[in-house]
């Protein structure tokens, strides 16, 4: 068994572990520092196959941004997480017949002799090119930058919208508090700020 | 043995397996189920890293790019959701989103 076997193998079964105590962890927060270990894991794998960079963009965005993110709204959020564990086990059932059947589906399709190894080799409208010459990263960005430039856009359109819509959804006006208001400031006139009192001999106002 | 494309196959689907497990088991809880989404989106990504490799296809990494953004944006609008739910109703229980008798 080669070097690259034994580190698929820890990888996986690190990975599909991880991944269980993801779902079945008490507390949130272990859940969300278990996907944080799934993902490097997961990683770990892109690695193995030479996709270097979609590695680092896991780490970076998904441990960096992601995984904080949910970690951030967990602790945020006052819930008492042990009640909505309850009915875990009532649900056990119905699940888990419905994940072996799926499982045994896939593994059949998938991991039967359906596929030759070699099915498409150079087939491919984009052929990886030889890592020594030209590395991982930079065949990305020679084929993302030029011929899937409008795919790119499109992602980066994604984003916007959703940076946007959690601002939206998350932002809120507190009352009472002063803010300075530059149009209600220009918009006042002579008229309605100064207001000329005839005061009466001994009365006062 | 040799590592081939079967081995990465079966393990997205392992992975893809316990997401929709996750699911089931964690009906109230909307952070889990956000997670297990994250999984599924993990695996169907090892899915398309592995083809991209074995078939010396190098779009199928240009797909995963992608669904890595539609993944994270997904996370955020949903988080956005939760804690704007939260904060009207006291509440992340799936059982209490009935606002709209859907």
């Amino acid at each position: 068994m080669g070097l690259a076997s034994i580190f698929f193998y820890l990888f996986s079964t690190i990975l599909v572990l991880s991944a269980f105590m993801v779902i079945s962890s008490r507390n949130p927060v272990h859940s969300v520092l278990f996907l944080i270990l799934a993902f490097f894991n997961a990683a770990g794998l892109f690695v193995l196959v030479g996709a270097e960079f979609l590695a680092m963009l896991l780490v970076i965005v998904y441990v960096g941004a992601v995984a904080v993110l949910f970690l951030f709204v967990v602790m945020m959020l006052d819930v008492d997480f042990v009640e909505l564990k309850q009915g875990f086990l009532q649900y056990v059932p119905l699940g888990g017949l419905v994940a072996a059947v799926l499982a045994v589906e896939l593994v059949v399709v998938l991991g039967g002799s359906l596929f030759d190894p070699n099915f498409a080799i150079g087939s491919g409208t984009a052929p990886i090119p030889d890592v020594t010459e030209i590395g991982n990263t930079k065949a990305i960005g020679l084929l993302l930058y030029t011929r899937y430039i409008y795919f790119f856009q499109a992602a980066g359109l994604v984003l916007l919208v959703a940076m946007i819509g959690a601002i939206v959804l998350t932002l809120r006006h507190k009352e009472g508090v002063k803010r300075q208001d530059i149009a209600a400031q220009n918009a006042r006139t002579r008229e309605t700020a100064i207001e000329v009192v005839k005061v009466e001999t001994g009365k006062g106002i | 043995m040799e590592i081939g494309l079967s081995h990465y196959l079966v393990l997205a689907a392992i992975l893809f397996t316990i997401g929709v497990f996750g699911i089931f088991v964690n009906r109230k809880n909307v952070i889990i189920i956000l997670m297990s989404v994250e999984l599924i989106l993990l695996s169907v990504n090892i899915n398309l890293v592995a083809f991209s490799s074995f078939s010396g296809d190098l779009v199928g990494q240009i797909f995963a790019l992608l669904i890595l953004t539609v993944a994270a944006a997904e996370a955020a609008i949903g988080l956005a959701i939760l804690v704007a739910f939260f904060r009207n109703k006291g509440s992340i229980a799936v059982e209490d989103i009935n606002a709209m008798k859907g």
